[in-house]
């Protein structure tokens, strides 16, 4: 017992031999405690039939009325469908492209030409999605736009890209490339600066040309990376560009524009009866199977590529 | 033709393998191609701006202004939302760029000492709702309750601090404060409030310099909280203007102001222009800012692959 208690004791003295460490962590606990964790305290919201005048404390619980009817809404099936093939269409084609690009560009030798290349490409990174919609729309107008221009000078006919559902996800993932190459391609070339350049040298005297040493040293030098990253993606398919999803969705592409994010903002705070209990509980719906994912995601993480994120 | 480079010059050294030099030619064209592709839609975008809005309408602007002239972004500047829009993103920018480094750098640097106890727990504690986010309408609900609807505070501050940028900053601290250091100074009788105001904080300007660019352009770019969060158009950043003009595609002629603005928007092809114009102006500030802080990304990437 004394010994616990002279235990307690220099724990107590550790804890206050770093008081000051303390005091600088409270603001960021408090923005945390305020922003993060009391919206997840109100998540009930989800669980009761919420009323502005009573508050979320007093308004009646209903269970789960809620979830009950959004998987029952005719709605849910065509909301899950949009979600899914627009993400997974959007990684199957823009998960490899990345690697490639910094792949392409650790080969180059001239280190101008390689950062000048990086610096374009970066750009559109920080440029808003407003701003590449607006682009977006500006240059695939059917009547001005310059790419319609082309296509016409071409001897095509004109295509209304943006009013036509048919274009919708090619429209949403080819700009997402046009947007996130570039950037996405760093993590890999950080991974390939870490290759130890004695490996190429050794090939080199060897005669290996270029594609053989990308192919057997490059390559498995990312491949880690790689596999994590793969993983992590998988683990958030279902809540990626909702803001490019909403800027770029009207009454003409609604049909395979609208996806759970959206959803929820149109039946929340869109409407003009906005039905926060509802959509909460659909925003909850799809919390919680991203959830699951991500944790599976770690999970295989741990076991195929030895990484995980906790 | 990449074979008639590799013919044409004959290989200097022995051990270049043949293919070496077409597989290097078709790779400097690929890249050259995507930059390109990439450039294209800025440039244009910036030309168009700068020419008759006959021109831009005839599709004779391809690459560089034609009949260059600046009337689109004289209008601009007499057009009270976008001016004021301006004014306020910079506001929310610089606020937001501020508040979140100082955040996110009273959360890192103590989190990255060893000997914080509690130091696993709290960790966890940030990555918990960085993990499982509450989602649009508790928070809504939140800010709501709070009396920031239709204030500046809902923009500044439901944002400030991304749990993200924390970790990365922590692991910064970690690897670029050497724990000798501390206890160099804690002889020299230096406590911890000393010791992170003289000593880690003036060596940690690049992962500053980052948090900063990072936060501040994230204000700049943002618009969705500002659609929902509120109502005056008074306190609308730029690109929720933008969004109503160049997406949307409501705005009233009283809107942007003057007389001239008023009849750009009455002709169509008049008003495109001005569109090519507020694209411009909406993504100049980034863009201008970020080859400055370009240098530290890829050391960031490798410390967040090393976490």
């Amino acid at each position: 017992m004394t010994s616990t208690t002279a235990r307690k004791h220099s724990f107590l003295r550790r804890v206050l031999g770093c008081w000051q460490l303390y005091v600088m962590l409270l603001p960021p606990v408090v923005y945390v405690i305020v922003f993060l964790y009391w919206p997840l305290y109100g998540l009930q919201i989800a669980f009761k039939n919420f009323s502005v005048a009573k508050g979320i404390g007093g308004s009646p619980w209903v269970g789960w009325k809620y979830f009950e009817t959004f998987v029952n809404s005719y709605q849910f099936w065509p909301l899950i469908k949009n979600t899914l093939i627009l993400n997974v269409y959007e990684l199957l084609a823009l998960f490899p492209l990345p690697i490639v690009l910094a792949l392409a560009l650790n080969t180059v030798r001239s280190k101008l030409y390689s950062r000048g290349i990086q610096l374009i490409t970066y750009a559109p990174h920080f440029i808003s999605t407003v701003i590449v919609v607006g682009i977006m729309v500006m240059m695939l107008d059917p009547s001005v736009g310059v790419v319609n221009q082309l296509l016409v000078f071409l001897g095509g006919s004109p295509v209304d890209f943006l009013g036509n559902s048919d274009y919708f996800r090619h429209v949403y993932v080819w700009s997402g490339a046009w947007q996130t190459l570039g950037y996405s391609a760093i993590i890999y070339l950080a991974a390939l600066a870490g290759i130890d350049p004695q490996l190429h040298e050794a090939a080199k005297v060897d005669g290996a040309s270029i594609l053989r040493r990308v192919w057997h040293i490059d390559l498995p030098g990312v491949l880690p990376v790689t596999i994590t990253l793969l993983i992590l993606n998988l683990g958030s398919i279902l809540s990626s560009g909702f803001e490019k999803v909403l800027l770029l969705q009207n009454n003409l592409n609604l049909g395979v524009s609208q996806v759970i994010d959206t959803y929820v903002y149109q039946v929340g705070l869109q409407s003009s009866i906005p039905q926060f209990s509802y959509a909460a509980a659909v925003g909850l719906f799809k919390s919680v199977i991203a959830l699951i994912l991500v944790l599976l995601a770690n999970w295989l993480a741990r076991r195929v590529a030895k990484q995980s994120l906790f | 033709m990449a074979d008639g480079v590799a013919v044409a010059r004959r290989p200097r050294r022995m051990k270049q393998p043949a293919g070496d030099r077409s597989v290097l030619t078709v790779n400097y064209l690929v890249l050259a191609f995507f930059g390109i592709a990439v450039l294209y839609p800025l440039i244009y975008v910036v030309s168009a701006s700068f020419s008759s809005a006959e021109a831009i309408t005839s599709g004779a602007v391809k690459l560089f202004p034609v009949d260059a002239n600046v009337d689109a972004y004289r209008t601009l500047w007499q057009s009270p939302a976008v001016v004021q829009g301006f004014l306020n993103s910079l506001l929310y920018s610089v606020s937001g760029a501020v508040l979140g480094t100082a955040l996110t750098v009273l959360a890192g640097y103590p989190l990255s000492r060893p000997d914080l106890q509690g130091r696993r727990t709290l960790t966890v504690f940030l990555l918990v709702p960085a993990v499982f986010s509450a989602g649009i309408i508790p928070t809504y609900v939140v800010v709501q309750q709070l009396g920031m609807l239709n204030t500046r505070w809902a923009i500044i501050l439901p944002g400030a601090m991304s749990v993200f940028n924390v970790i990365i900053t922590r692991t910064f601290y970690q690897l670029n404060i050497p724990h000798e250091l501390l206890e160099a100074s804690r002889v020299d009788g230096a406590n911890d409030f000393a010791f992170f105001l003289r000593v880690a904080l003036p060596l940690s300007k690049p992962i500053i310099a980052v948090n900063l660019l990072f936060y501040g352009i994230a204000q700049w770019n943002g618009w969705f909280s500002a659609l929902i969060y509120l109502t005056d158009q008074h306190l609308f950043p730029l690109q929720l203007v933008l969004r109503d003009i160049l997406i949307q595609n409501t705005v009233e002629p009283s809107q942007l102001g003057s007389q001239t603005a008023a009849q750009l928007v009455e002709r169509q092809e008049l008003f495109n222009k001005l569109k090519y114009a507020l694209i411009v102006v909406g993504m100049l500030p980034p863009l201008l800012v970020y080859p400055f802080v370009q240098k530290y990304f890829v050391k960031g990437a490798l410390i967040g692959s090393l976490k």
